[in-house]
């Protein structure tokens, strides 16, 4: 390189230099984002940071106005990880949002954390129920449903319309397994269905044969509720038993992060969730499109959940015209926060932080190739409250693995 | 008294780490490097006093942590009296499960300790209505209200980390700790020469687990949630390889090795996406060049270092090194 | 009376999984004295290479194949290379094969993703067979006999052949070993190459029933340790006994006292180890 030349670089590099200081532009939105990039929940991970690189990118990696700088950090999915993480966004980033965490277990872990400090959070996919029922969170909100709250439907459906009698449950032993299946179980025998038996294999079981031989055989479903890999592995293994009896799911067991690696074992599932990747909602189509052609699948639970989330913060960064420093006014509009279009059509949050939205009945069926969740019913704008009294629901104790009792067990 | 010199220095350094601290983050990460090391300190001394290699050292401090935790939140209890109860009942099961587990030794040892421990798992993942399952007992009430800021709770796990090293040093030079290695190279011998092996090992076993009993408290504190997750086999696992990468049977050992584990999961992510990877290499790295841990492979090296700027032909002979392998 | 029977084959079923997971940790810690924590990852290993063997369009039978003799050579390479400078220092062992298992966990999730992922069983193998009034998964009848294959092929080779007979006697007194000429360094790959082989076999073939994802490794190490433990640590006889009574204690334990699902496999290890700390068929360990 000759003297000349590099002189000119070096009067380049001073140039874009000043300009860049001259004209100043205001400092990024910081947003801190927790995944889960190692260990046993990386997938569910790996798909909300599509989701959310989607939401970006859509909005030319800016919210009203300003820059979003994206702090993206791995909690391996252990509780004392999570809090150290976000402890690290907070104290050590200074973000103004978090977008996180994936599991209920690690958003319970910053729970007291995040009051103590008040950083505003929206949760895309844990969805313990106390955290928006009988402990709110004031910087708290989600953009996905509680465990039971697209349950309520399906319970109702399936007595109502399916008019299914007997039906046995099969669910994972933690929270989530608990909830989702205390919401179906509530509904349906309030429509005249009866749970006869309820079986509850541990999350990391090697084998479910031995579950699989409990399972009655004359009954007219099984309602299953198994999170990540697990209905993959179930289904799978239902079928290698000639899966004598029709499966009834909730959203998870056939997300669209997983039905990729299932096949035939998951024609003719039914479901209820808040988000099908083929749902007729406004500003779905270009939403699920737009995923296919940028990461080659359908988006599902936890990829929505990230991009809706993402699109709450745009959404109340907007409302506060891009000034997301006054934290108070910024958690105001977070928790008003309404969408109109998007994956899951309009939605907006009760007061306690937590989607009104449509949820659907589906069928999985192969379809262009592909497994798919198609659309058979709609139930517009549901509450987790379902259609109960709000104080009578939250004056009853959380849904658990033997809460509401199952009366007719046996029967 | 002496010798506990560098570690009270090292320590004294450590606290005035607020002062150059740019923001919290890094004070937080020191207590919890602090409370790891009092894990690690307790595990060594029955890896590396005792040759008793444990794989559930977990349950201790997540005993003493669920039982702090349950009694300061459903139980009603203020934080002191939660703790001292929490510590005691941790002492009682540690006694019961000492019965059994000192039966084995070896490989036999490391499987009972794992699978006591995993029955605690058990008991906390399924008895939810005690324990909240999964989702853990959170809101649990710190000690000293409004004092405890990061900087003093910094303090708070420093000043317990130093009550531990004096304890576990003293008690590592004192006949009994003597005894112990004894126990651990030959225990035919001692059981012939009169000494009591069982006894022996059952005081070590109480000691580990009462410290253990004390980080879990520290631990509730610290992150005001508990779950089973902190007695999975994993957690077990983690304060296992600080002792071993650190150097077990040593005092400064297990002070390295959890400030290498707490800082490399911690601080070496925020650079990297890839840390299992690079914490599993560390691991290998250790193993290759320093076989023994972290502190004896420096001392060793210090020692080369003086023999190569002395004389060689009056080098004075290399340090003894301690035998870990049981 | 189907609720015997059936629960009878799931854990017989459970019981031969198991002894393909063990066989290989059972056979390396008989020998070498060194327990292998990195053990569920090898597994977790041969189950990634059987499945890309297949979506590569390979058949499972030669993706089984090529997965254990791909983990077999991983096997040897740690044992050549790292394990040979630590000969009978457990702890540096325990830390060289936990980095390990850590290092192979990531690199696996680095390159497969984290999607959970089902591995087909072979064609001829789907499907349930019919007795009397009950169905049974076909592949599982599969896997009851590949593990009592590969126990007899195990026994074969430790009690009828030149190479087992060495083992043996490494095994019973190595210093005598030595000294009739056995060369305890060859002998050692082998047997650790073999040991790895077996867990990437067993992946494989778990996999149809396990499926594959990151974390398997975490799942799968405490059972291998289990089995080998309750059998007794080094006898392969114990380690198929140990596996099979799992099974059975496993499935009819958590059917019968749902409530201890998650103790009911470490109950009776800590009650046999406080009576017998040195597993039910164990000889003396040191």
């Amino acid at each position: 390189m000759s003297h000349k030349t590099a002189y000119s670089c070096l009067a380049l590099i001073a140039a874009s230099l000043l300009s860049t200081s001259a004209f100043s532009q205001p400092e990024p939105i910081r947003i801190g984002f927790m995944t889960v990039r190692s260990g046993a929940l990386a997938a569910g991970g790996k798909q909300m940071e599509e989701g959310l690189n989607y939401c970006l990118q859509e909005r030319g990696g800016q919210m009203a106005g300003r820059k979003v700088e994206l702090i993206t950090v791995d909690t391996g999915g252990q509780p004392a990880t999570t809090r150290t993480r976000a402890q690290e966004l907070v104290e050590r980033s200074k973000v103004h949002a978090i977008i996180g965490p994936l599991a209920a277990f690690e958003a319970l872990a910053i729970d007291d954390y995040i009051k103590q400090v008040g950083v505003p959070v929206v949760s895309p996919s844990a969805a313990a129920e106390d955290m928006t029922q009988r402990k709110p969170n004031p910087w708290f909100v989600r953009a996905v449903g509680t465990s039971a709250q697209a349950n309520h439907a399906l319970g109702e459906y399936a007595a109502k319309e399916m008019k299914l009698k007997r039906v046995a449950t099969i669910g994972d032993d933690f929270a989530f397994g608990h909830e989702t299946t205390a919401g179906f179980q509530r509904t349906f025998e309030e429509n005249g269905g009866k749970v006869v038996k309820k079986l509850w294999p541990p999350l990391n079981v090697a084998d479910y044969g031995s579950f699989i031989s409990q399972l009655p055989t004359d009954v007219d479903a099984i309602f299953a509720s198994f999170a990540g890999g697990n209905g993959l592995r179930f289904l799978q293994q239902y079928a290698e038993y000639g899966s004598p009896v029709k499966v009834i799911a909730h959203m998870t067991t056939v997300d669209e992060g997983i039905l990729k690696s299932m096949s035939q074992e998951a024609v003719g599932v039914i479901s209820s969730g808040w988000y099908s990747a083929t749902q007729d909602a406004p500003g779905n189509k270009e939403f699920a499109e737009g995923m296919r052609k940028a990461y080659g699948a359908d988006p599902g639970y936890y990829s929505v959940g990230a991009y809706t989330a993402c699109a709450f913060v745009d959404a109340a960064a907007k409302a506060v015209e891009g000034k997301v420093e006054d934290k108070d006014a910024f958690m105001k509009a977070l928790r008003s926060v309404k969408l109109d279009k998007g994956p899951l059509g309009k939605v907006s949050l009760d007061e306690f932080g937590n989607p009104i939205m449509d949820v659907t009945i589906r069928k999985t069926e192969m379809k262009d190739s592909r497994l798919q969740n198609v659309v058979i019913k709609t139930y517009p704008a549901v509450t987790q409250f379902w259609t109960y009294d709000q104080k009578e629901f939250l004056a009853n104790p959380v849904y658990t693995r033997d809460y509401p009792p199952a009366k007719n067990l046996g029967n | 008294m002496r010798r506990f010199i560098p570690f009270m220095i090292a320590l004294g350094l450590v606290a005035l780490l607020p002062l150059v601290s740019p923001s919290d983050f890094y004070i937080n990460l020191a207590s919890q490097a602090a409370i790891a090391a009092l894990m690690a300190l307790g595990l060594n001394i029955l890896v590396g006093y005792a040759g008793l290699t444990s794989l559930g050292h977990a349950a201790f401090p997540g005993i003493a942590a669920y039982l702090v935790a349950w009694l300061s939140t459903r139980g009603g209890l203020g934080p002191g009296p939660a703790a001292v109860l929490a510590v005691a009942g941790t002492f009682l099961v540690a006694g019961l499960f000492g019965l059994l587990a000192l039966r084995a030794t070896g490989l036999g040892f490391v499987m009972i300790t794992m699978a006591l421990c995993q029955i605690v798992w058990g008991g906390a993942y399924r008895w939810t209505s005690l324990t909240g399952g999964d989702n853990g007992l959170s809101g649990v009430p710190r000690p000293f209200g409004d004092m405890l800021t990061p900087t003093t709770f910094l303090w708070l796990c420093l000043i317990v980390l130093a009550v531990a090293i004096i304890q576990i040093g003293r008690f590592a030079e004192s006949p009994l700790g003597v005894a112990l290695r004894g126990t651990r190279d030959q225990p035919r011998r001692m059981s012939a020469l009169g000494y009591d092996v069982w006894r022996i090992r059952f005081v070590a076993w109480l000691v580990a687990a009462s410290w253990g009993a004390v980080a879990g408290l520290l631990y509730a504190w610290y992150h005001q949630f508990v779950s089973p997750h902190m007695l999975a086999v994993t957690a077990s696992a983690e304060v296992l390889l600080m002792v071993v990468a650190g150097g077990a049977g040593t005092l400064a050992g297990p002070l390295l090795g959890a400030a290498l584990v707490v800082l490399l999961k911690n601080l070496a992510s925020i650079w990297i996406d890839r840390w299992v990877m690079l914490l599993g290499a560390t691991f290998v790295f250790i193993v290759l060049i320093m076989p023994d841990g972290l502190a004896p492979g420096l001392m060793h090296l210090r020692e080369r270092f003086r023999k190569r700027m002395a004389s060689p032909t009056i080098a004075p002979p290399l340090a003894g090194q301690e035998r870990i392998d049981g | 009376m189907a609720f015997w029977a059936s629960q009878s084959l799931n854990s017989l079923a459970l019981g031969g999984l198991l002894f393909m997971l063990a066989a290989g940790f059972s056979l390396i810690f008989g020998l070498m004295r060194v327990a292998n924590l990195a053990h569920g990852a090898l597994f977790m290993l041969g189950a990634y290479v059987g499945l890309a063997s297949v979506q590569a369009g390979l058949n499972f039978w030669l993706a089984a194949l090529l997965a254990a003799l791909a983990v077999g050579v991983v096997g040897g390479l740690i044992e050549r290379f790292l394990l040979r400078r630590l000969q009978g220092r457990t702890l540096p062992q325990v830390l060289l094969t936990l980095g390990l298992a850590f290092i192979i966990a990531d690199a696996c999730l680095m390159v497969w993703g984290g999607d959970p992922m089902r591995l087909p069983p072979p064609e001829e193998l789907r499907g349930a067979v019919r007795l009397g009034d009950l169905a049974f998964p076909r592949y599982r009848l599969f896997v009851m006999g590949a593990s009592c294959a590969i126990g007899i092929g195990l026994w074969l080779l430790i009690e009828r052949t030149r190479i087992g007979a060495m083992i043996r006697a490494a095994v019973d007194d190595m210093q005598m070993a030595r000294a009739i000429g056995i060369s305890a360094s060859a002998l050692f790959s082998a047997v650790f190459c073999l040991g790895a082989a077996l867990a990437g076999l067993g992946g494989v073939l778990g996999g149809p029933i396990l499926s594959v994802y990151p974390g398997l490794d975490a799942d799968m190490l405490p059972l291998a340790l289990l089995v080998v433990i309750l059998g007794g640590a080094g006898s392969l006889l114990g380690a198929f006994i140990g596996a099979y009574l799992i099974g059975f204690v496993y499935t009819f334990g958590q059917a019968l006292v749902p409530d201890l699902a998650y103790v009911i496999l470490f109950l009776p290890m800590v009650a046999v180890l406080a009576i017998a700390p040195n597993g039910l068929f164990g000889r003396r360990l040191s």
